[in-house]
Formats: structure tokens, C-alpha cells, sequence
């Protein structure tokens, strides 16, 4: 029953290819593998707090102020993720800029605290938040590695192609973000129906 | 436990306790990472003027100083045993592709360029981002802006601009320039 939470997130329910949740930081950040993994891992840990927090105090939160109290454990956490960041990886920090401070508004995690936290107990919860977090930053760091791979000709800033040679740049620009989020989606659909998941 | 029910003194001090609970959660960690922060602010500074000038023993962020008419612009002094060795100038355009970009520019004594290195910069990646790329930037090594035309070849200078990538380049010429007239004009200390 609980591994079911848990595995929920990663292909079934996945925030950003079947939910499509969560695509400005999605599309924007993703660049390069990096960055992907990066802002995926900041995503889940907020994701995990609130969770944690949400499904704690949910009993002591009178669901009419409900949405302005997640909103505040939310931001709470980002800026914590945020300050962290920045004087530990200050260079990750300087790539994802102005996206770290936007998790506060990803639908993913207010989707989660609404939608699953608030109405459930403390591990379900738990789970819920590193199930989701871990199917976010997957799908960040596939998206981010086509990208890079396409667009740089290298992964993890690990080089596999001569440094003059000819990449197909569009996959690094905007456009190739949503190119290839669309095919990621559809292969996500595919393979949802051939595995009736 | 039952949920509380949403009354107006329930809602009041339910949000305000949790407010008042997350803002002091804040101010720790905000208390905890301030020093890190600003060493690894200073740090990036200072590895990009170990990165432009020859060695030096002072800590040139310290001896810092401004031109006047030159805002934006900072020149470090690096020093050995007391003698000037170069001044490392962190300087600016806002003609790049995407606008604003800056740079950290290394002069010798003499005034020739001895190294650049980008610090802040959002070109667009694999063609105006060529400009941190040794292929373009050390064109300018060794070159004394005093004698050296500092525009590309297209507007009549010595510089080899990146391909598919005039604007950006003659952006990086302007924020040279510019580093090297508040050189020019506020002297060495």
C-alpha cells in the first residue's frame, strides 16, 4: 500500500509528463543535464518539507486560511533552499537564478500539499513528497540531457564531440525545449498504454 | 484530533503561528549562511582576479577603488611586496545580444591587456557565449588598447569577431574599452 505513494510519482503520476505540472522551470532551466538535476533536487526537498509539514500540521490548520498557510511553509522552505544554495553552489545557483525562488508558485508542490498532504497521514505523505520529487527531477534531468546531448554535444559538461564541431543549437534555445518535452510526453503516453500503468 | 473548525479566532491565530514559527526558521538559517554567502561572492571575485593578473600577495578586494564618471567600473590593485603588478578591472557593456554583460579585464602596468575573463554574462549559449571561449578572448592578450583598434574588423578594427556573433563581440570590445579609459583616466594606486 505505501510503496504504492511512493511509486506513484515516478512514471503513473509523474508531475511533468503526465500531470504536466510545474513547466515554466521545466522548459526554462533545463538546458543542460546539470541544471536539470539541480533544480530537480531543490524541487524535491521542498516538496518533501511541505509534505511533511502540511500532512503534521493539518489538524491545527482550519481549511478556510488552509491555501495562505501552505503558501507560507512553502516559501518558507524555498527560501531556505534558496540561501542554502547560494553559499554552498554558487555556481548551480547563478545558472538556475531567478527559478529557484519561483518554486514558492510550482503547481507540483501546492498540487501535492492540497491534493494528498492535507489528507493524509505523516508517511503516506512522505512518501507521496519523495515519490513526486524523484519523478520531477527524472524527468528534468532526461529533458536536460536530450538537450545538452542535441544541443552542446556533451553530458554533464563532459564533452564527447570535437569543441568546433556543428551541434543542432535549437535543442539549447527555447524551442527545443518544448520539441522536446512534446515527444517526451508522447512516449510517455505510449509507453503508459503498451504497460496499462 | 478533530480538525479545528474555521472560526475567525481559529484562522487569526492558527496563520499567525505559523508565520511566527516559519519567520524564526528564516532568520536562523539566515544567520547560519550569511557568512558563506559572502565568501562565496568574495571567492568568485577574487578567483577571477587571480584568473586576469600575475601573481600577487595583497588581497586586491580590500584595495578596491573607483573612477569617478565611471560607475559600474571596479579596479583591483594586485600587489607584490608592495610593487604594482597589474589592476585587475571588472567592467560592463549593455550592447551584448541579451543586453547587459560583464567582464573582468587584467591590465599590466604598461596598460597591454595581460587576461580577460567573463563573470556575468547571458548570451545566447553556443554562439554569443563563445566570448568565455580561449578561441576569442585571447586576441587580447599582450595588446596595448593604446595602439590596438579596439573594434571588430567589420567596423574597421583588429578584432576577429565570434562567426554569427558581431553584436556580441562588439559588445566585449566596448566593456574592454571601457575598462581600459577608467584605467586611463583614474590612474594606477
Amino acid at each position: 500500500m505505501s510503496l504504492k505513494h511512493f511509486t506513484n510519482g515516478l512514471l503513473r503520476e509523474n508531475p511533468l509528463f503526465v500531470m504536466v505540472l510545474g513547466c515554466c522551470p521545466a522548459l526554462a532551466v533545463t538546458s543542460s543535464a546539470t541544471n536539470g538535476l539541480g533544480m530537480g533536487l531543490a524541487t524535491t526537498f521542498v516538496l518533501l518539507s511541505s509534505n511533511t509539514l502540511v500532512a503534521l500540521l493539518k489538524n491545527l490548520i482550519p481549511d478556510k486560511v488552509r491555501i495562505p498557510c501552505f503558501i507560507v511553509v512553502i516559501a518558507t522552505f524555498v527560501t531556505i533552499t534558496d540561501m542554502v544554495m547560494q553559499a554552498f553552489t554558487p555556481d548551480l545557483y547563478k545558472a538556475l537564478g531567478i527559478f529557484i525562488p519561483l518554486i514558492v508558485v510550482n503547481c507540483v508542490i501546492l498540487g501535492r500539499a492540497e491534493a494528498f498532504a492535507q489528507k493524509n497521514r505523516l508517511l503516506p505523505s512522505v512518501l507521496d513528497g519523495i515519490g513526486m520529487g524523484i519523478g520531477f527531477t527524472m524527468a528534468l534531468t532526461l529533458l536536460g540531457s536530450i538537450r545538452e546531448i542535441l544541443g552542446n554535444g556533451s553530458l554533464f559538461d563532459i564533452k564527447f564531440v570535437a569543441a568546433d564541431a556543428k551541434t543542432v543549437l535549437l535543442f539549447i534555445l527555447a524551442p527545443g525545449a518544448f520539441i522536446t518535452f512534446g515527444f517526451l510526453i508522447a512516449i510517455t503516453n505510449i509507453l503508459k498504454k503498451k504497460f496499462n500503468i | 484530533m478533530a480538525k479545528l473548525p474555521s472560526t475567525v479566532k481559529n484562522m487569526v491565530l492558527s496563520l499567525s503561528i505559523i508565520s511566527l514559527c516559519m519567520s524564526a526558521a528564516l532568520g536562523f538559517v539566515y544567520v547560519a549562511t550569511k557568512e558563506p554567502i559572502n565568501q562565496a561572492k568574495n571567492k568568485k571575485i577574487l578567483d577571477a582576479i587571480q584568473a586576469v593578473v600575475p601573481e600577487f600577495s595583497n588581497n586586491p578586494y580590500e584595495e578596491q577603488y573607483t573612477v569617478e564618471s565611471f560607475e559600474g567600473v571596479i579596479l583591483y590593485p594586485a600587489k607584490k611586496d608592495g610593487q604594482l603588478v597589474g589592476t585587475a578591472i571588472k567592467t560592463y557593456t549593455n550592447i551584448g545580444y541579451s543586453g547587459f554583460f560583464s567582464i573582468m579585464v587584467g591590465l599590466l602596468p604598461d596598460g597591454s591587456i595581460h587576461n580577460i575573463s567573463v563573470l556575468e554574462q547571458k548570451e545566447t549559449p553556443g554562439l554569443g557565449s563563445k566570448m568565455s571561449e580561449p578561441g576569442f578572448k585571447d586576441q587580447f592578450k599582450g595588446k596595448n588598447p593604446a595602439a590596438f583598434k579596439m573594434t571588430v574588423r567589420k567596423d574597421g578594427g583588429e578584432v576577429d569577431a565570434i562567426t554569427a556573433s558581431t553584436i556580441t563581440s562588439r559588445a566585449f570590445c566596448d566593456a574592454v574599452q571601457r575598462a581600459y579609459n577608467a584605467y586611463q583616466k583614474g590612474g594606477r594606486q
